[in-house]
């Protein structure tokens, strides 16, 4: 197993020194305006914990909360099954995989806020292709106007940016399988099934633990694409976390309230991954994960 | 080599491409129409409905490339990123090795720690990152925008790192060391080229998620580093919506992340055999 060595945190020290700098330096002043209040001039006193008492209360933040947790799940619904039948479904060798990997990795590198642009114009009822072609078919549908159709569009449009990291990820964990596995799984006479419960699902088990918090981290701290495509409406239908936040820090320039709805924002995060992480590690520390399992 | 599974599934296997196939041409559509709207006049978008343009023009390029206010944002974007890029791999790479090979103090919670801030919210750390960044006077350049994305692009690359790491097998590490390799004789040229796959997913993971990102990226910058995403929203405000130039901005930013996953493409073809010893 790992040796026990305090030197290697000699070989850590340039990533603690520099996260420090960018994390803990800003996490410190985001604290510091959480428990303060100011009449401008930079004049501040001591509130204590009322911020995140206030905010805790309102129901403008249970709501954006709501619509956040509802928002991921149903992302995380699509986006991770999907990506496992892509995965299993791609080729693996010849010409086809550089094709199928290009072209599939293309959504994920476009910016962010050109997605949102690029999905705004897509589904306009005037001059997207999208929402023309709905409009003619004759469904009634109009993003800026109904919620519905809003939630819809911005479902299937990080559907559309984030369904091939799922894919890339869960495609390299496929190839990383040794053949012999599916030649015992043959001999044996496993179904199809079973090939993916007993061998595919739990080698992939690492990169689906990636691709899971990722997803979940990503779709819960969304901002820039609800805002290029909906900008939190119709009313406040799309408002999420993100874009509630942004509009109280810079918009009314609430720092106290906007401070402290970070820091439970950031909370909420990391308890959530932190679940994910340990119970999606717990098995993989199992030992009879993988080859075991693989007869 | 690898016949996972047409010889598994073998009749079955004629059928299999469908599902890629629809796939892609869902991921395609909404790029297809942004192509075909950049080369379409601002007045032929707005009058007429065309799944082609019926007047081809390259205007709407001409204007991007001509005018130093639009290609600019181009260079700055692509200076912040590689420089992140660099940052991020220099300080990953012997950190991840220290996660996959040894026990220390405080393994378990540094490494937890270290993915926090990769799920961190950018929205909380936009006006501390502001403030940070005027006090070192880094405002409006390229390094304060590599610093601040190594907040999330750091921990995501020692977390990729460390599961290639992890599968190669440590008695090529011991081997080494019986050989009298010294240890950064055996980084470099040993364990490097073993997991340049990893490296090439993790310095793509890089170049995405820094190439993306805009709202920092916009706090952080003025005029001399803002970044092409953030010169695209100031225009479509400002210019009563161009749709054809905005459509060719789009389709710029497209072209360098459809570079590197070129190219990385190439890298992890290589890695996947290794990937199997």
């Amino acid at each position: 197993m790992k040796s026990w060595n305090n030197k290697a945190w000699f070989l850590v020290l340039p990533v603690l020194l520099l996260v420090a700098f960018s994390a803990i330096v800003p996490l410190i002043t985001v604290v510091n305006y959480s428990v303060q209040d100011s009449f401008g001039n930079n004049e501040f006193y001591w509130v204590g914990l009322e911020w995140f008492k206030e905010v805790l209360e309102s129901e403008r933040f249970h709501n954006a909360l709501m619509r956040n947790l509802l928002f991921s799940a149903i992302i995380l619904l699509i986006e991770i099954p999907l990506g496992i039948a892509v995965a299993l479904a791609m080729p693996r060798r010849g010409w086809g995989v550089s094709v199928c990997l290009v072209l599939m990795a293309l959504p994920l590198l476009i910016p962010w806020n050109v997605v949102g642009t690029i999905w705004q114009v897509f589904a306009r009822v005037d001059i997207g292709l999208l929402g023309y072609s709905l409009t003619q078919l004759g469904f009634d549908y109009n993003y800026t106007q109904d919620v519905v159709d809003a939630w819809v569009t911005l479902v299937i449009m990080d559907v559309w940016h984030w369904t091939s990291l799922v894919v890339l990820l869960c495609y390299s964990g496929l190839v990383s399988i040794p053949q012999a596995y599916y030649q015992a799984a043959r001999i044996d006479g496993a179904s199809r099934w079973a090939v993916f419960r007993y061998i595919q699902l739990p080698k992939m088990r690492r990169v689906l633990v990636i691709a899971v918090l990722l997803r979940f981290m990503d779709s819960f701290m969304i901002y820039t694409e609800p805002f290029v495509v909906t900008g939190g409406g119709p009313g406040n239908s799309t408002t999420f976390l993100s874009i509630d936040l942004v509009q109280m820090a810079i918009g009314q320039f609430d720092l106290g309230p906007a401070a402290a709805m970070s820091l439970i924002y950031f909370l909420i995060i990391l308890v959530v991954s932190w679940v994910f992480y340990t119970v999606m590690t717990q098995q993989d520390a199992e030992p009879s994960s993988g080859r075991g399992q693989s007869s | 080599m690898s016949f996972v599974l047409n010889t598994h599934v073998g009749q079955r296997r004629s059928k299999r491409w469908i599902v890629p196939v629809v796939y892609i041409v869902f991921l395609m559509l909404p790029l297809y129409w942004l192509l075909m709207m950049s080369f379409k006049t601002n007045q032929e978008i707005l009058s007429t409905f065309s799944l082609w343009p019926r007047e081809f023009t390259l205007q709407n390029y001409i204007t991007i490339l001509s005018d130093s206010s639009w290609y600019s944002g181009y260079i700055n974007s692509m200076i912040y990123v590689v420089m992140n890029t660099v940052i991020s791999l220099a300080v990953a790479l012997p950190a991840a090795y220290a996660f996959s090979r040894y026990r220390f103090l405080g393994d378990k919670h540094l490494f937890f720690w270290l993915l926090t801030n990769r799920m961190a919210p950018p929205a909380v750390f936009v006006l501390p990152f502001f403030q940070l960044y005027s006090a070192f006077g880094l405002i409006d350049t390229h390094i304060a925008v590599a610093l601040a994305h190594c907040l999330f692009n750091v921990p995501l690359a020692v977390w990729i790192l460390e599961g290639f790491m992890s599968s190669v097998p440590r008695e090529i590490d011991e081997t080494a060391y019986i050989d009298g390799y010294s240890f950064p004789r055996f980084f470099t040229k040993i364990f490097t080229p073993l997991i340049a796959p990893g490296i090439g997913v993790a310095a793509f993971f890089c170049f995405m998620f820094s190439w993306v990102e805009l709202l920092i990226a916009r706090t952080l910058t003025v005029t001399d580093a803002k970044p092409i995403s953030a010169i695209m929203t100031r225009t479509v405000s400002a210019s009563g919506l161009d749709w054809g130039v905005l459509a060719a901005a789009g389709m710029l930013t497209v072209i360098p992340g459809a570079l590197v996953i070129y190219f990385v493409r190439n890298h992890i073809a290589k890695g996947f055999a290794l990937g199997r010893v």
